[in-house]
C-alpha cells in the first residue's frame, strides 16, 4: 500500500517537473519534500522518465549529503560542526547530543524521534554554535542545557 | 500618527528568536489597539545585538536590542514608539560606530527594508542600475563592470569584467547567467544577508549581466542548508515578474530575462563553478577539467556567466552611480568594497562591508572586540576551510587580495573565523583533511586519496612519529600542484599554515 502511494507521489511529481532543462535534482527534491526520503522504487520510474540509467539516478542520490535512501526519524536534527561553530565549542555540542540520543550522526534515536545529523554551515557563524531542526527552525548559542530544553520540546511533540 | 516598528526576519535574527519577539509585538499591538504597522526588515548584521528592532521616529529610526520576549512590555510601557528611553536603547541606529564606520554599497539595503516590498526597494535606489543598463549597449555594460575594478567576490577574485567580455564575445544562440549561491564556507553569510535581506537587488545585477552578454535565462543555485534564503528568492522572483523586472519585456523594452532557483543538495565542492554545472544539469557535482572555460562552453555546453552573490549584488550601483565611484573605494588592485564577515570566538560577530585596506588586526579588534571568550586570538582562519590560518604575527595584514597572498594567505570569499588560546591547531590541521575526504568529487587522485592520507599521516604525527612532518608536506606539495581543482589545491593551505606558524603543537606530542 505505502508503495504504491510512493509511485503515484513520484508520478506526479515527474509530471511536473521531467520537462525541466537538468531536472534530476528539482524532481529527487521534491521526492524528498513529499515523502521525507527517496524510495528504491523511485528510482527506475525517475531514470525511464528522464532517459538516464538507475546507476546515474542512484549515483546522484548517493552523491549529495542531502538526500535520505531510508526514512528519517520524526524529527532531522542538524549540529554544525565547521570552523566557525568549532570556535566556541560544537565539538563537546556534537558529543553531547550524539550521548543524549544515544546515536551516532546519520541514526536515528532508539525512540525514533530524532534523526541527528552533522551539517557543514548554517551560515550563522557569529553566534554559534547553531543547530537546525526540519530545516527552518534554528537555534544559536547552543549549550548542552540549552540542547536539553530544545530536545525537550521537541520530543513532547509528535 | 501610525509607527513603524521594524523586526528582522533574517534567519540568524531568527535563531536568536526574532519570530518569538515579532509575535509578541504583534498580539501587543493588536490588545492595546496601537496604530503600528510591523516591517519585518533584513538584519544590519550587528549579530550580538539580534534582535535588535527599530522603531521609526522623525529623528530617524532607533535601536533597540537585543530583545527578549520578556522585554516587549517594559519596552511598550518605556514609550518605545516615540523612541522613548529604554535600558535596552541603542540610540540612532545610523549613530552605532560598527555601522557607521562600515562603507554599505552591496548590501546597502539589507537590514534597512522589507526584503519583499517593491515600494522599499524603488524608495532605496533599486532599478537605478537596470534602468541605465537599459539604455546602454552591452559593450558599454561590460565596459562599465570592467572600469568599476570589480572582481569575482566568491574568492578567485577574477575580474568579472573580463570574464563578461569573453561571454559577450563568444557564439552561442543561447547564453546563461548563473549565480554561484552556494555559500559553504564556514565563517560566511553575506551571500545569505543579500538573498534573504535584498534579494531583488540580485535579481537586478543578473539582469544586467543577462543584458550586457546576451543571455535571456539564469539560474541561481543556492545551498538547501539555506532555506529561507530560498523562499525569500522565490518569492522575489514572483513579484519582479510581476512589476517586469523579469520576464518577456524589461520594463517595456522587448528585451527578456527569465530566472529559477535551484536547490542545491549539500555537496561542498558544488561551490567549484565547473561542479556547480554538472550538478545544475541533474548529475554528480564532480569538477570539469579546464579548458574549455565556462564562459565558452559552460551551462548545457553554452556560454555561461558565473559569478557569487555578492559580486551579482554589486553590478547595479556599479551601473546606477557609475564605474568611478566604486573604483574610487579599495587599494591597489582590489577595487571597491568587500562585505567582511565576523564569526567564531569573536565578541562583536558579524557584517562588516568595507572598502579593502583596512588591516585585519583593525576588523578583529576595533569592530571584533577581540574573542568572546575574553582569551587572546591566536589564531585566524580567513577565507573560508580551503582559507590559511593566520598567526597573531600577521594580523597587520592589509585585507587586500595581493596583500594576503604575499604572506601565503587568502581573502577568499571574506569569512574570518577566530579561534582563541585554547585552538588545537593540529586538531584544526586534520579537520581540514577530514572535511576533504568527505567532500572530495573524487575525480583526481591527489584530492581524493591524498585528503584520506592526509589524516592518517596526521594521527601517525600525533601517535608520537615525528618522521611525518616531511611526509605531510610532501604529501600537500602533491595535492597543491596535482589537484583538478581548489577542494583538493587548497587544502594545504589551513594544513600547512598551521604546521608552520604552530608548530609547538604538533610537536608537543612527539616529543
Amino acid at each position: 500500500m505505502e508503495n504504491s502511494n510512493h509511485i503515484i507521489a513520484v508520478a506526479q511529481i515527474l509530471a511536473a517537473k521531467q520537462s525541466l532543462p537538468g531536472a534530476l535534482l528539482p524532481v529527487l527534491h521534491d521526492v524528498q519534500d513529499t515523502l521525507g526520503f527517496i524510495p528504491s522504487e523511485a528510482v527506475p520510474l525517475i531514470a525511464r522518465a528522464l532517459n538516464l540509467s538507475r546507476a546515474e539516478v542512484h549515483g546522484v542520490i548517493t552523491y549529495y549529503h542531502y538526500f535520505r535512501q531510508v526514512p528519517p526519524g520524526r524529527h532531522v536534527l542538524r549540529v554544525c560542526q565547521a570552523e566557525a561553530c568549532q570556535a566556541v565549542g560544537s565539538d563537546a555540542l556534537a558529543k553531547h547530543a550524539q550521548a543524549t540520543l544515544a546515536c551516532d550522526f546519520h541514526a536515528t534515536s532508539e525512540d525514533g524521534a530524532v534523526t541527528l545529523e552533522p551539517v557543514y554551515c548554517l551560515g550563522h557563524c557569529a553566534v554559534g554554535p547553531n543547530i537546525q531542526i526540519d530545516e527552518t527552525t534554528l537555534h544559536a548559542r547552543v549549550t548542552p542545557e540549552k540542547f536539553d530544553q530544545v530536545l525537550a520540546e521537541l520530543r513532547s511533540k509528535p | 500618527m501610525t509607527t513603524t516598528i521594524y523586526i528582522p526576519c533574517d534567519s540568524t535574527a531568527q535563531a536568536l528568536g526574532a519570530e518569538a519577539v515579532a509575535a509578541s509585538f504583534a498580539s501587543a499591538i493588536a490588545q492595546r489597539q496601537l496604530d503600528v504597522t510591523l516591517v519585518r526588515n533584513g538584519s544590519r548584521g550587528l549579530f550580538w545585538l539580534e534582535p535588535m528592532i527599530e522603531v521609526a521616529t522623525p529623528a530617524g529610526r532607533v535601536a533597540y536590542g537585543p530583545v527578549t520576549v520578556k522585554d516587549v512590555a517594559s519596552l511598550l510601557q518605556a514609550d518605545v514608539l516615540n523612541g522613548g528611553a529604554h535600558p535596552l536603547c541603542l540610540g540612532k541606529v545610523e549613530e552605532i560606530p560598527y555601522l557607521k564606520r562600515q562603507q554599505r554599497i552591496s548590501l546597502k539595503r539589507v537590514g534597512v527594508t522589507d526584503p519583499l516590498s517593491v515600494e522599499d526597494y524603488l524608495a532605496h535606489g533599486g532599478t537605478r542600475g537596470l534602468r541605465r543598463a537599459l539604455t546602454l549597449t552591452p559593450l558599454e555594460i561590460v565596459k562599465e563592470v570592467t572600469d568599476s575594478g570589480l572582481r569575482g567576490r566568491g574568492g578567485a577574485a577574477f575580474p568579472t569584467g573580463i570574464k563578461w567580455n569573453t561571454v559577450l564575445h563568444a557564439s552561442g544562440e543561447q547564453k546563461y547567467i548563473v549565480c554561484n549561491a552556494d555559500e559553504g564556507d564556514s565563517g560566511t553569510f553575506s551571500d545569505r544577508m543579500q538573498m534573504e535581506g535584498d534579494p531583488f537587488g540580485l535579481i537586478e545585477g543578473m539582469v544586467i549581466a543577462g543584458l550586457a552578454v546576451g543571455a535571456t535565462q539564469g539560474y541561481i543555485y543556492v545551498r538547501s542548508e539555506y532555506p529561507h534564503a530560498i523562499a525569500a528568492l522565490n518569492a522575489a522572483v514572483i513579484k519582479a515578474t510581476q512589476h517586469g523586472w523579469l520576464g518577456d519585456s524589461l520594463l517595456g523594452s522587448g528585451k527578456q530575462f527569465h530566472l529559477e532557483v535551484r536547490k542545491a543538495a549539500g555537496a561542498y565542492v558544488c561551490g567549484e563553478e565547473t561542479a556547480l554545472l554538472e550538478s545544475l544539469e541533474g548529475r554528480r557535482g564532480i569538477v570539469r577539467a579546464k579548458p574549455p572555460l565556462p564562459a565558452i562552453t559552460g551551462l548545457f555546453g553554452k556560454p555561461t556567466v558565473i559569478n557569487n552573490v555578492i559580486t551579482l549584488g554589486s553590478v547595479p550601483d556599479i551601473l546606477a552611480n557609475g564605474a568611478a565611484a566604486y573604483q574610487a573605494f579599495g587599494c591597489g588592485r582590489s577595487r571597491g568594497t568587500l562585505p567582511f564577515q565576523l564569526a567564531g570566538n569573536i565578541k562583536y560577530g558579524g557584517l562588516v562591508e568595507v572598502p579593502f585596506g583596512l588591516t585585519l588586526r583593525e576588523l578583529l579588534y576595533d569592530f571584533g572586540g577581540g574573542s568572546l571568550s575574553g582569551r587572546p586570538l591566536r589564531a585566524v582562519q580567513v577565507g573560508g576551510p580551503l582559507g590559511a590560518y593566520v598567526p597573531e604575527s600577521q594580523f597587520d595584514t592589509v585585507l587586500d587580495y595581493e596583500a594576503f597572498a604575499a604572506v601565503g594567505a587568502v581573502l577568499g570569499h571574506g569569512g574570518i573565523v577566530a579561534f582563541d588560546d585554547t585552538v588545537d591547531m593540529m586538531k584544526q590541521a586534520r579537520y581540514a583533511m577530514a572535511f576533504c575526504a568527505i567532500e572530495s568529487c573524487g575525480k583526481c587522485t591527489p584530492c581524493r586519496i591524498g585528503s584520506t592520507r592526509g589524516v592518517e599521516v596526521i594521527d601517525r604525527l600525533a601517535a608520537g612519529n615525528p618522521g611525518q612532518t616531511a611526509l605531510l608536506r610532501e604529501l600537500c606539495d602533491t595535492m597543491q600542484n596535482g589537484s583538478l581543482c581548489a577542494m583538493g589545491s587548497m587544502t594545504p593551505y589551513p594544513v600547512l599554515s598551521a604546521l608552520n606558524h604552530f608548530p609547538e603543537d604538533f610537536s608537543r606530542r612527539t616529543q
